[in-house]
C-alpha cells in the first residue's frame, strides 16, 4: 500500500511541476497588464468629474497640485458622488506664510489628506439643500456647519461659497477660504 | 495488492501524456492554450462576439478570445432586470398581429455589411416563432426596430443580408396557407394550399429602417437556411429548402425520401427590377412595425397592411431550384462569392456549387425539368465537386481568408477544415458535443478576419460541473492561425447558442454610445431637472415626473396616491456620465425593474390595490450612499380627500408648516 502511495506522490510531483510551468508563464502576461484607475478612462461624452473640473480652472492649481499630492486623484474620479468644496489659489494663500509648502511635503501627506477629505461629502448637493444651522458629514470623519446670512452660505463662519459647478460625479462649489478640521483631542 | 498497482501506474502514465506532453494532432487541448485565450485584467478583447440566444430570445455580446459575457440584449423576450417589455416604453417593441408577445426564438445574427465587408452600424435577429426581424444599434447595443414577416409559418432562414445591407431576408420554415388565402383548409391538403415564401427587407442606407420590399411567392417546400451572393454573385440569394417531398407528418420519415433536395437560386436584381416596374400583386396583410425613437426614448407600433407578392409563375427569370443532396441546412457562399456549399443532414458528400457554372446553366437552359413550375438545374452542370466523405451529418460552413472551408459536423461532434477549391480536406477535430454552427470572425463577409473558429455545441455533459437534468450550452474556441486546428478555450453561453458572428472590436468600441444628452430628451413626460419634478393627477391616473441623481430622487415622499390609482412613474436620469444607471422599483409592482440610462426617462406603471405606505428604490449600485437612494409612497383608500403632495429634503417641522403643492427643490 505504502508503494502505491509513492508512485502516486511520484505522479502528483509530475503533474505539479508541468503545472509550474504552465502558471509561471500565466503570471508573466498578468504582469504585462497595466493596471490604472478611472482617472485614466478616455471620455469625451460625458460631463467632467469633480477632479477634471478642478483642472480646468486656472484658480485651482494648488488644489490640485495638494489632491495629486494627497494620492486622491482617482477616489474623486471614482462614483461618489461628491460635494467637493474647492478653496481657490487666494483661499490658500490666506493661510499663513509656508502653511501650504509644510503640507505638500511627503511627510505631511496624512496631515494633507485630512484637510483635504475635510472638504469633501459623499452626497450630491446643490446649495438648494443646505440649511442655515446644518451639518455635513465629511469624508475625514469631521463635521462642518453651515450657516445662511443674507443669502450667502458660509461654512465653519470662515468660508462663503461664492460659485458652483456642477459635474458628473457631484458638484464643486469653489470657497474662498480653507477649512481646517478640528483639533484631535 | 497488485492489481491496484496497474490502475495507478497507468493513470500517472497518462497524466504525463496528455498533461505535459505538447500537443499533437490527437491531443484536445494544447500547452499552451491558456496564453492565448487568456486577456489580461484591463485589457481589452480583439473581437465582439454576437451570439443568438435561441429560445432565450435575446443576443449576447461576448468578447473573444476570452469567452467573457459582455451584455445580453433583449430582443424577442422580456428581460425584467432592464424593464424591456416591461416599461410602458419599451412595450410596444413586442407587439404583433397576435398581440403582445413576450417571447421568441433568435437562431441568427447577422452583422451589417458595405461592400461585403462588416461596417459595425446594426446587428439583425431573426424571430423563428413568430416571424419577426429585429435591428440592434451597435452604438447602443439596444433593439431599435422590430418589423413581422407576413404570409409566413416561421422565419429561420433569416436575417441574411445582401453585399451593402440592401436587403435583409426572412425565408419561412413551414410552408402555410397564406395570410390573405383561406387558412382553415384540412391539413393534408398540403401540396395544394401551402406555400412558401421569401421575402426582402429594404434596408434604408442612412437610418437602418426596415421595410418588407416584396415576398416571393414559392412551393410549399420548408426554406431553411440561406446566404447572399457576393462580390461577382451580388445580385443573386441563396436559399436552402428540405422537404421537397412536401410531406405535412412525420417529416423524419416522409421529407428525407428524395436523393435531393433544392438550393433556391434567387435573381434579386430582377424581383427588385420587377418590383419597381409595378409587377406582382398587392396583397391585403397584418403585420407590426415596431420601432424604438432614440430621443423620447419610446417605441411605437404601427400595423401595416399590404404587401408586394411576386409569384415566378408570371414573373420569369427571377428563381431556379439546384439540387443538392439531402435535406439541406447550411447554404453557404465563399469570400470571393464563386462557390456555395450545400450541407445536406443526411449526405456523404458535401456539394460545392459555382456561380459561374451556374449562370451558364441558366444562359444555356441545362434544365432538368422543373419543380412545380420553377426550372430545376441540372446538378452535374452547376457542381464545382464533391467532398467526398468528410464526415457525418454536415450543417454549417464558415470561411477564412486563405481559400479554406469549416464545416460543423452534428452526427460524428467534430469540425473538418477543407481547401474550397480543391475539395481535400486538410484537418479535423473533434467538439463536445452536438455541434451546430460554426463562427469565424468575418467568416459569412468578402474579408473573414480568421484567427479563430467557434464551435457552438449543445450537449456539455463532462464538460461543465453538472448543474441537475440541464447543463449550460457551450462555446469553442479554436485557434485557427495555423495548419491545425486547436481547442483553446470553452465558455457557457445564454440560452441555445445558434450562429453567431465576429467582429473586430475597434469597428464598434470607437462608436459605442456612453450617455444620452439630457438637453436632446424628447420624451414627454420628462423632468430635465430637479425642478421639473412633481407630481399630476388626472383623473384616476397619477402621473409622477420624478427625477434620479446620486443619491436621491425628487420627489422622495409622495402622498395621495389612493386605491384604484393608476400610477406612472417617469424617472428621468439627470446623470451625465457614462455607466452610472439608475435603477427604479416600488414594493408590490406586479412588473419588473426599470433601469435608467444617463440621461434618458422611462416609465413603470403601479397599480396599487391595498392603502399603506410603500417604500421604493434605486436598485443599481450606484454610489456610496446608493442604500440611501429611498423613498415612500402613501397610497389612501379610494374615496380619501388626502391632496396630492410630493417632496425631497424637508423635515418633519418644515413639512407641517405649509403642505406642498409644488416640488421642494
Amino acid at each position: 500500500m505504502k508503494k502505491i502511495a509513492q508512485l502516486g506522490l511520484i505522479c502528483l510531483l509530475f503533474i505539479t511541476a508541468c503545472n509550474n510551468n504552465v502558471e509561471t508563464a500565466n503570471t508573466a502576461v498578468a504582469e504585462a497588464a497595466p493596471q490604472a484607475g478611472q482617472s485614466a478612462v478616455k471620455d469625451d461624452e460625458s460631463m467632467k468629474d469633480v477632479v477634471k473640473v478642478a483642472v480646468g480652472s486656472k484658480d485651482h492649481s494648488t488644489l490640485v497640485a495638494a489632491v495629486q499630492q494627497a494620492g486622491l486623484v482617482d477616489v474623486l474620479s471614482n462614483a461618489g458622488p461628491f460635494t467637493v468644496f474647492a478653496p481657490t489659489n487666494d483661499a490658500f494663500n490666506k493661510l499663513p506664510a509656508g502653511t501650504v509648502d509644510g503640507l505638500m511635503k511627503p511627510e505631511s501627506k496624512e496631515a494633507l489628506t485630512n484637510i483635504l477629505q475635510y472638504h469633501v461629502t459623499t452626497s450630491s448637493l446643490k446649495t438648494d439643500y443646505f440649511q442655515d444651522g446644518q451639518t455635513l458629514g465629511m469624508v475625514n470623519g469631521d463635521n462642518i456647519t453651515i450657516n445662511i446670512k443674507d443669502g450667502k452660505i458660509i461654512l465653519n463662519n470662515s468660508a462663503i461659497i461664492v460659485a458652483s459647478v456642477p459635474a458628473s460625479n457631484g458638484i464643486v462649489h469653489v470657497i474662498d477660504g480653507v477649512l481646517l478640521p478640528p483639533t484631535k483631542k | 495488492m497488485k492489481r491496484f498497482f496497474i490502475p495507478v501506474i497507468a493513470g500517472c502514465l497518462l497524466t504525463l501524456a496528455i498533461g505535459c506532453k505538447p500537443g499533437g494532432a490527437k491531443t484536445a487541448v494544447t500547452g499552451d492554450a491558456a496564453e492565448k485565450a487568456y486577456v489580461a485584467p484591463g485589457k481589452y478583447d480583439e473581437f465582439y462576439n454576437f451570439v443568438s440566444g435561441g429560445f432565450s430570445g435575446q443576443m449576447s455580446v461576448y468578447g473573444l478570445p476570452s469567452g467573457r459575457l459582455f451584455r445580453v440584449i433583449p430582443v424577442f423576450s422580456v428581460d425584467p432586470e432592464k424593464g424591456y417589455g416591461y416599461s410602458e416604453e419599451s412595450k410596444p417593441m413586442l407587439n404583433t398581429s397576435k398581440g403582445f408577445i413576450p417571447w421568441d426564438d433568435l437562431h441568427h445574427p447577422a452583422l451589417s455589411t458595405t461592400d461585403g465587408v462588416h461596417d459595425g452600424r446594426w446587428a439583425f435577429g431573426n424571430a423563428n416563432n413568430t416571424p419577426r426581424i429585429a435591428r440592434i444599434d451597435l452604438k447602443t447595443f439596444r433593439t431599435a426596430e422590430i418589423i413581422e414577416i407576413p404570409n409566413s409559418g416561421g422565419n429561420h432562414s433569416s436575417p441574411f443580408i445582401t453585399e451593402n445591407t440592401e436587403y435583409v431576408v426572412a425565408g419561412t420554415r413551414f410552408s402555410v396557407p397564406p395570410d390573405y388565402s383561406n387558412g382553415d383548409v384540412a391539413i393534408n391538403t398540403y401540396k395544394d394550399n401551402f406555400r412558401g415564401t421569401v421575402s426582402f427587407i429594404g434596408v434604408n442606407k442612412a437610418s437602418g429602417d426596415m421595410n418588407i420590399a416584396f415576398q416571393i411567392l414559392l412551393p410549399g417546400v420548408n426554406f431553411d437556411l440561406s446566404r447572399a451572393g457576393k462580390g461577382k454573385s451580388h445580385g443573386w440569394f441563396f436559399f436552402s429548402c428540405y422537404n421537397s417531398e412536401r410531406a405535412n407528418t412525420l417529416l423524419e420519415v416522409n421529407s428525407t425520401q428524395k436523393d435531393k433536395d433544392f438550393i433556391l437560386c434567387v435573381n434579386w436584381k430582377k424581383a427588385e427590377e420587377y418590383a419597381k416596374a409595378g409587377k406582382g400583386k398587392k396583397v391585403a396583410v397584418n403585420y407590426a412595425h415596431n420601432k424604438y425613437d432614440e430621443k423620447k426614448h419610446a417605441a411605437t407600433s404601427v400595423m401595416e397592411k399590404e404587401v408586394l407578392v411576386l409569384d415566378p409563375k408570371e414573373l420569369p427569370d427571377m428563381v431556379y431550384f439546384m439540387p443538392c443532396p439531402k435535406s439541406p441546412h447550411g447554404c453557404d457562399t465563399d469570400p470571393s462569392g464563386e462557390y456555395i456549399v450545400g450541407s445536406g443532414k443526411l449526405a456523404a458528400v458535401i456539394p460545392v456549387f459555382s456561380f459561374t457554372k451556374i449562370q451558364q446553366a441558366i444562359a444555356n437552359k441545362t434544365y432538368d425539368g422543373d419543380y412545380d413550375g420553377i426550372p430545376v438545374l441540372k446538378y452535374d452542370a452547376v457542381l464545382h465537386g464533391e467532398v467526398q466523405k468528410p464526415g457525418l451529418g454536415p450543417l454549417h460552413t464558415e470561411f477564412d481568408a486563405n481559400g479554406n472551408a469549416y464545416t460543423s459536423f452534428f452526427v460524428s461532434s467534430e469540425v473538418v477544415k477543407w481547401n474550397v477549391k480543391e475539395l481535400k480536406v486538410l484537418d479535423r477535430v473533434p467538439t463536445y458535443y452536438s455541434v451546430g454552427h460554426l463562427c469565424v470572425p468575418g467568416g459569412p463577409t468578402k474579408k473573414p478576419w480568421g484567427k479563430y473558429m467557434i464551435a457552438y455545441n449543445k450537449i456539455t455533459k463532462d464538460r461543465y460541473l453538472p448543474t441537475g437534468p440541464e447543463l449550460a450550452q457551450s462555446a469553442q474556441l479554436y485557434d485557427i492561425s495555423g495548419d491545425k486546428m486547436k481547442l483553446i478555450l470553452d465558455f457557457p453561453t445564454i440560452g441555445e447558442p445558434h450562429y453567431a458572428e465576429a467582429i473586430p472590436a475597434e469597428l464598434l468600441s470607437k462608436n459605442s454610445q456612453k450617455i444620452y444628452k439630457i438637453e436632446e430628451n424628447m420624451h414627454p413626460y420628462a423632468a430635465k431637472g430637479e425642478k421639473e419634478a412633481k407630481v399630476e393627477r388626472k383623473g384616476n391616473e397619477v402621473h409622477v415626473y420624478m427625477t434620479s441623481i446620486r443619491s436621491h430622487f425628487v420627489p422622495d415622499n409622495i402622498e395621495g396616491i389612493k386605491v384604484g390609482d393608476q400610477v406612472y412613474f417617469h424617472v428621468t436620469n439627470l446623470e451625465q456620465d457614462w455607466d452610472v444607471p439608475h435603477g427604479f422599483a416600488v414594493k408590490g409592482a406586479n412588473n419588473a425593474e426599470l433601469l435608467i440610462m444617463p440621461g434618458e426617462t422611462q416609465t413603470l406603471l403601479w397599480k396599487p390595490e391595498k392603502a399603506g405606505v410603500y417604500p421604493m428604490y434605486c436598485t443599481d449600485f450606484c454610489s456610496a450612499l446608493h442604500q440611501e437612494m429611498q423613498g415612500y409612497v402613501r397610497v389612501s383608500p379610494a374615496g380619501s380627500n388626502v391632496p396630492i403632495t410630493f417632496s425631497t429634503g424637508k423635515t418633519a417641522a418644515a413639512a407641517s408648516d405649509k403642505p406642498s403643492e409644488k416640488p421642494s427643490r
